[in-house]
């Protein structure tokens, strides 16, 4: 392993992303996605999943094109994963059907028993029984269901997705919040540069749109509650953005150690040249005022990528749509890159799918490696009113054709999670 | 054989049912005749679980507004992380704790269960059962719940409280969650440029029946007196869950000596594995790790701490293996430290890992606490220990620890 000529600057091997898959509520596969956000389509919609009585925000990027009936939110996670993993391993022509040559990294939402599922088990429960967790622990035990208990696991995704897959060693299961499928990338990086392995699977995944998370989230006011036009309610970086609206989806994407790659004849679709990270110690959901961590993070990614500031040609935001992120976010990239950040294109994927949560950083990073191989930047739609504090290019509204081959990508989450990705067409 | 990249355990946090502490759980596991400490057989009924002993939450969260912000099992976590940075000396060296980084094996989710109850008693009479829910969920969720339930908030925690503010990685997942935790790190140390310090550690809060409820779903948990896992498994086997929370201060030895720290013991091979259960299948997957950390064994038996959870399939399978290798002189003295502290899911394997360290350290071992025979009295400290797992439902895990002199 790791025995090739290929360096980066540091004397790493180098990474090279071979086969990349998605699914979001625009469609599934990279074709359906791509003509949709070049297009400028929105997938968000109003929410038909459940009923939304009593809830101040009932618009979602639900991907509702998968099941017939209302999967438990596990299940419509491990089935996003599923097809986005296909489609990479697919395009990497990599393995054999249930045998991936390499370990994986997945990160997944949190694992809750749904409430469909405490129903279920509250009612077949004895009605004798005053303490309702009591009641549905004994009809739990009853029932001895392998299904509802392997649902209720923390590794059960991964670890299906593993067995689906045929990854080696231990799958590992990940969570840093809306930082989550950036990092599933940045473990999968760090361990082909250490040699452990040759090839790593990375996934983000979720499906976890219920009327609890939804709740959770607009509790903390967070989401978007411009319900009336759902396609208008994501607004990154303009003056009228009121909060992020969840999605659901899964990005995967095939790592190499570059020169296995190359020996074997892969399509080098991009190399993952730079991660960076810095956690934040100011609040749990609230990133410190003067935007250190994110910064410290974009520049620690530019440094381990070894390029300079004026070699990045496109940014793909974080830009969540929340006036929180996108003021620090905005506010941190003029730090980072200067004046010379209004020349260069940012764009927010979010103002089309929504705020995808875990699953977020790797569909961004593979919708990142699409616009370096299309040499088209995908728009931030619903820039009606521009914010006069955001001083960026923003690409607002319409596809843009311009060459691009160095993409910083940035993915921040609460619990002071700030992680980024630098992302090449070549390794040098 | 020492080399810069050593990795080294340079810091301990350990807090369960048996005390705070290092010296405390010395002198309950290897001094005393060992017992398991407080267990609550009423509040969990059937289950018996193992709280943890009542901690001064202010010694290592000192603000309140932070308490507040917690759940329990995040207030252990950033307890037991407080007290490992402490006792490696880095506490409020904002220079070190700033490059610092850190790894944690995370379950989630604790529930507001009198919500919970409430909802679900009012479900059967509403005339709209989704709108009711809807309702009942907007108006008596906290805020504040949510970000206790996320599964990173622990080392949201940690950073906000003890300033670590390197990478920060939660792993989520039981067991494996725990040694794939200490593996990465161990081998990001040991890789050179992928860190010089981490923070690695978990924290599970065994009195939640939201958790109840999961492991229960799977028919795994031991009903009636706690006595030792080697025990329950020959009686129809389940396991018992105990509150701990710990987190270690891995080093490279050249790290650790540029700033005149010692460490409690070397930190070896640490391998992870899986296996869907099948009847063998993790005991292969054991003796292949076993066979893989060989070359690194001295000619004496090691100590083994096992990870044995009382579950009668996978902990009958390990006995039979250890006992093989107890046989032809490959192990030395075994001990089983859930029959003490019980499972603790995410935290399991780096309690494990803490406990090797304590007794190389100590030059010492832990005293028997089985009375099926396999778990004998030691003749001689071991200098090597090997700590494993075998997780309740999955997870292989093992790694070697070694007397740093």
């Amino acid at each position: 392993m790791g025995t090739g000529k290929t360096r980066d600057h540091l004397g790493r091997p180098v990474v090279a992303v071979t086969g990349m898959g998605v699914v979001t509520s625009l469609g599934q596969g990279i074709d359906a996605n791509w003509s949709a956000l070049t297009a400028g389509e929105s997938g968000i919609h109003r929410i038909t999943r459940f009923p939304v009585d009593h809830l101040r925000t009932t618009i979602a990027g639900t991907v509702d094109f998968l099941f017939d009936e209302t999967p438990r939110s596990a299940v419509l996670t491990e089935k996003l994963a599923h097809l986005a993993a296909e489609e990479a391993i697919e395009r990497a022509k990599i393995g054999t059907p249930g045998d991936f040559p390499g370990m994986l990294f997945m990160a997944v939402p949190p694992v809750e028993l749904d409430w469909s599922v405490k129903r279920e088990l509250f009612d077949g429960g004895n009605s004798e029984n005053d303490d309702p967790y009591d009641r549905m622990i004994e009809s739990g035990m009853a029932l001895n269901s392998a299904d509802a208990y392997e649902y209720a696991l923390y590794a059960c995704v991964a670890e299906k997705t593993a067995d689906h897959f045929g990854t080696r060693g231990a799958p590992i299961s990940l969570s840093t919040a809306c930082a989550s499928g950036a990092t599933a990338i940045q473990l999968g990086v760090e361990a082909i540069r250490r040699g452990d392995t040759d090839a790593a699977l990375c996934i983000g995944t979720d499906g976890s749109v219920q009327a609890e998370s939804l709740i959770r989230f607009s509790l903390l006011s967070a989401l978007s509650t411009n319900n009336e036009d759902p396609t208008k309610a994501s607004r990154p970086f303009s003056k009228n953005r009121d909060g992020f609206v969840m999605a659901e989806g899964a990005g995967a994407l095939v790592l190499e150690d570059y020169d296995a790659a190359v020996a074997r004849g892969a399509e080098i679709l991009a190399v993952i040249r730079g991660v960076g990270e810095q956690a934040d110690d100011f609040h749990r959901t609230r990133s410190k005022p003067d935007g250190s961590p994110v910064i410290g993070a974009m520049r620690q990614a530019l440094g381990d990528a070894g390029i300079g500031l004026d070699e990045v040609n496109y940014i793909n935001a974080h830009g969540t749509s929340t006036p929180e992120n996108d003021k620090m976010e905005a506010l941190s990239l003029e730090a980072v890159f200067g004046e010379h950040v209004r020349t260069i294109p940012i764009s927010s994927n979010k103002s089309m799918i929504g705020h995808t949560l875990t699953a977020a950083g790797a569909i961004e990073a593979v919708f990142s490696i699409q616009t370096i191989r299309s040499g088209v930047i995908p728009p931030t739609i619903n820039q009606d009113v521009a914010d006069p504090s955001v001083l960026l290019d923003v690409v607002p509204n319409v596809a843009r054709e311009a060459p691009v081959s160095m993409v910083l990508s940035n993915s921040f989450g609460f619990g002071g999670q700030n992680a980024c990705l630098v992302i090449a067409a070549s390794p040098a | 054989m020492s080399d810069p990249r050593d990795v080294w355990i340079t810091g301990i946090g350990l807090i369960s049912s048996l005390g705070e502490g290092l010296d405390a759980h010395w002198q309950a596991m290897a001094v005393d005749q060992p017992r398991v400490g407080n267990v609550d057989t009423e509040h969990f009924a059937p289950f018996p679980v193992l709280p943890m002993v009542p901690l001064e939450l202010d010694k290592q969260i000192p603000r309140k507004a932070d308490q507040r912000q917690m759940e329990p099992w995040q207030r252990l976590g950033t307890y037991a992380a407080g007290l490992a940075l402490a006792d490696a000396g880095l506490s409020g060296d904002l220079e070190r704790l700033a490059h610092m980084d850190m790894i944690v094996a995370a379950g989630g989710g604790e529930r507001d269960v009198v919500v919970d109850g409430q909802i679900l008693a009012g479900l059967g009479s509403a005339e709209n059962p989704d709108a009711f829910l809807n309702e009942r969920l907007a108006n008596d969720l906290r805020p504040t719940l949510f970000l206790a339930q996320l599964s990173n908030l622990l080392a949201g925690n940690i950073s906000i409280v003890h300033k670590v503010t390197g990478s920060s990685r939660t792993f989520m997942g039981e067991e494996l969650a725990g040694i794939s935790a200490v593996e990465i790190a161990a081998r990001r140390i040991r890789a050179g440029g992928q860190g010089e310090q981490f923070l690695v550690g978990a924290a599970y809060n065994a009195e939640r029946k939201d958790m109840l409820l999961s492991l229960a779903l799977g028919n795994t948990l031991w009903q009636g007196a706690v006595n030792s896992v080697w025990e329950r498994a020959n009686a129809g086997g389940g396991m018992v869950t105990g509150s701990l929370g710990v987190f270690l201060v891995l080093e490279s030895r050249e790290n650790a000596e540029a700033r005149g720290k010692s460490g409690y013991a070397k930190l070896g091979p640490v391998l992870s594995g899986r296996s869907r259960r099948e009847p063998g299948q993790a005991a292969a997957v054991a003796r292949n790790q076993i066979d893989a950390i060989r070359p690194s064994l001295g000619d004496k038996p090691v100590g083994l701490l096992s990870g044995a959870t009382g579950i009668a399939n996978a902990t009958l399978e390990e006995r039979a293996l250890l006992e093989s290798l107890v046989a032809e002189g490959t192990v030395g003295p075994i001990r089983a430290t859930q029959s003490l502290i019980g499972n603790s899911l995410e935290a399991a394997f780096p309690a494990q890992v803490a406990l090797a360290a304590l007794a190389l350290s100590r030059k010492g071992f832990y005293r028997p606490s089985d009375s099926s025979g396999l778990e004998l009295e030691a003749t001689d400290a071991p200098t090597q220990i090997l700590a494993t797992s075998w997780g309740f439902w999955r997870g292989e895990g093992m790694a070697l620890l070694e007397a740093i002199d």
